[in-house]
């Protein structure tokens, strides 16, 4: 049987959850959760090196980029220009091609603002970099993406860090049917049962910090996160049961006493 | 004594002695060199060309690196 890989850019990953690295205790906090979620992706931010205290601790020291594909984020960046810089210096840190656009337009709804988004996905596309745009869910937005060059589509499921789970399902659905390239639900799930809704609506993978880093245990519910992706997937390649108004008995009629 | 001059580095003032080669500083701050990036007034630089690089009065350094993010 073929592997079911999820393949970003002619990359294979097996897992098809991608964690984020933020919120955690600490940094083996962080790396125990990634180990136990199975991930082969993991989020990242770019910020500036502490000169003053060296013994703080680094995340290559913990989470090893040869094992663990980094991909670069540039959260925090409200236009194009700053989420340019970014992700230029994060390619000059290890040679990172494949990143994570992220423009945000509201500090506080999070929301991206998608008109720096587009451009920014356009100006990263021709400069060589594999752009996997995180985006709200709306399906025209999406196609505009798709045909400047981004590398995979990234709706929101609600704001980030929200944990409301996916809000409108049929704009995901509407994406999902339109695009070939790799869907994937970024931001704003709250416990696995979302993510396996997501992998049913036919998403190529979910990628999730908040719900597992601020979950009470975390390492179950990164296991959680992990089994529910896993279970999405399955039930969406075995093509589930059309939806009916009226019951249909599941044992026979015949031969009733 | 060596002149004196002020540069920014990661938006602090430091003070460094005049015509500072950009790759002592980095020695001198032992900052991991395979695990950051650095800009000079807004333009990455080239790790190889770090000590053709002499610092002048208010150049701007920044050295990121990656830390947890969503």
């Amino acid at each position: 049987m073929k592997k079911d890989n999820l393949i970003i850019s002619k990359r294979k990953f097996n897992s098809r959850l991608i964690v984020g690295t933020g919120k955690y205790k600490s940094m083996t906090e962080c790396a125990k959760a990634i180990e136990i979620s199975g991930a082969n992706i993991v989020t990242v931010a770019v910020r500036r090196v502490n000169i003053t205290d060296k013994k703080k601790p680094l995340l290559m020291d913990y989470i090893d980029p040869k094992k663990i594909t980094y991909l670069p984020n540039t959260a925090g960046c409200f236009n194009s220009d700053e989420a340019l810089r970014t992700l230029r210096l994060a390619r000059e840190i290890g040679g990172w091609k494949l990143v994570k656009l992220e423009v945000l337009g509201d500090k506080k709804n999070l929301f991206p603002e998608m008109i720096e988004t587009l451009k920014s996905t356009e100006i990263l596309t021709k400069e060589g970099f594999k752009v996997m745009v995180y985006c709200n869910d709306d399906p025209l937005m999406a196609k505009r993406l798709e045909n400047v060059g981004a590398a995979a589509i990234m709706p929101l499921a609600a704001p980030i860090g929200s944990g409301l789970g996916i809000l409108n399902k049929v704009n995901i659905q509407i994406i999902r049917d339109q695009t070939k390239l790799p869907l994937i639900i970024d931001a704003g799930l709250g416990q696995a049962s979302d993510a396996t809704i997501a992998m049913e609506l036919g998403c190529d993978g979910v990628l999730v910090n908040t719900a597992i880093a601020k979950a009470k245990k975390p390492f179950e519910m990164a296991k959680a996160f992990r089994n529910a992706v896993i279970a999405g997937r399955q039930s969406f390649l075995s093509g589930r049961i059309e939806k009916k108004i009226m019951g249909s008995a599941s044992s026979p009629k015949k031969g009733i006493i | 004594m060596k002149k004196k001059i002020k540069i920014k580095i990661n938006g602090k003032i430091n003070k460094i002695d005049d015509k500072t080669k950009l790759s002592d500083l980095i020695k001198n701050l032992k900052v991991p060199l395979k695990k950051v990036a650095i800009e000079l007034n807004m333009e990455i630089v080239n790790k190889k060309n770090l000590n053709k690089i002499n610092l002048k009065v208010n150049d701007k350094i920044e050295i990121v690196h990656f830390i947890g993010g969503g």
